[in-house]
């Protein structure tokens, strides 16, 4: 059943044209370097304030305010372009460990955004500015996201490698 | 000269240990494109701050306070681990065009980023004075930078030698 959908995914049109283009899975994948490099970088920059290891003199809202639309932009053309360069090999892929666990670790950040966001973030106000510390769970939340961060970029990397 | 050159390289004790340690390179891989993550999102906050699209709310001393520190330790971070890459497989790089493509745009995009650092420094008004030459230095900054990860990720697709 999902073996005949990873198929289905590898015939679609795009799928087709990704695999057996020499020059469009290079162009692609460095439009998904290029995006996912801007989403992990701004997340970092929002989890070292949150860390109160950056930016300290600016206020987390006005940060997020600006660093957050940037990240969604750029995690929508990542998430299009990862699709389309899936598409090429799906059935391969999906069978390479990295990719799963990379996968999963996706599942897992939005999971720790959804806490934070639904959590300690609504509360920003009373620990918005210096020289208040972001509060605890804050600054846990930070530095899981950091951490699941650039562990799913090496995965993502080592994918390439297999 | 350069297959000269590359030929020795390869043939260097420390080229060979970076190629019989399979985990060396993958590894070296990941710091670099982690570091490349920090000096990207960097010089796009102060390039688009330049043009006046994102953090209108902070000077851009304050900006550039945030920010450049972040970019010149990446880039240092980004020379060594580009460096140990090359000499593990010089071939690969000191042979092909992107390869150099992405060194010249390097380059200028570093002078454009001290330029940038000087100015600020000397007058902190300068550049919104300038209104017109910040924005082309963020645009032409930006586009450069989009260009080194472009030309870097292509340096695996083109054929060297």
């Amino acid at each position: 059943m999902i073996k005949q959908l990873l198929q289905a995914l590898e015939a679609t049109p795009w799928g087709t044209a990704v695999r057996e283009n020499t020059w469009l899975f290079p162009t692609i994948e460095s439009i998904h370097v290029l995006s996912l490099v801007t989403v992990v970088g701004s997340i970092m920059i929002v989890d070292l304030r949150l860390l109160n290891l950056a930016s300290r003199q600016r206020s987390v809202k006005d940060l997020t305010d600006d660093v957050l639309p940037w990240t969604w932009t750029a995690f929508v053309s990542a998430a299009i372009t990862g699709t389309l360069l899936f598409s090429s090999s799906a059935v391969r892929y999906s069978g390479i460990w990295q990719f799963e666990v990379k996968m999963c670790l996706l599942v897992l950040a939005a999971i720790n955004m959804g806490i934070f966001h639904l959590g300690v973030f609504r509360s920003v106000a009373q620990w918005n500015e210096a020289p208040a510390r972001p509060p605890l769970a804050a600054r846990v939340a930070g530095g899981v996201s950091l951490i699941i961060w650039v562990i799913i970029v090496a995965l993502g990397r080592w994918v390439g490698f297999e | 000269m350069m297959h000269e050159f590359t030929r020795w390289l390869a043939a260097t004790s420390l080229s060979e240990h970076i190629q019989d340690i399979f985990w060396v390179i993958p590894t070296v891989q990941i710091v670099h494109i982690v570091s490349i993550a920090v000096v990207m999102t960097s010089m796009a906050m102060l390039d688009l701050r330049l043009v006046g699209v994102a953090g209108r709310r902070q000077s851009l001393t304050d900006m550039a306070h945030r920010f450049l520190p972040w970019v010149w330790t990446a880039v240092v971070v980004l020379l060594c681990s580009g460096s140990i890459l090359i000499i593990g497989e010089p071939a690969r790089d000191l042979l092909n065009k992107m390869f150099w493509l992405k060194m010249s745009l390097l380059a200028a995009a570093l002078v454009l980023t001290w330029t940038f650092q000087h100015m600020l420094h000397r007058n902190s008004l300068f550049w919104d004075r300038n209104r017109a030459a910040a924005i082309v230095l963020g645009v032409v900054s930006l586009a450069m930078w989009v260009g080194i990860i472009g030309a870097g990720r292509w340096i695996a697709y083109v054929e060297h030698g």
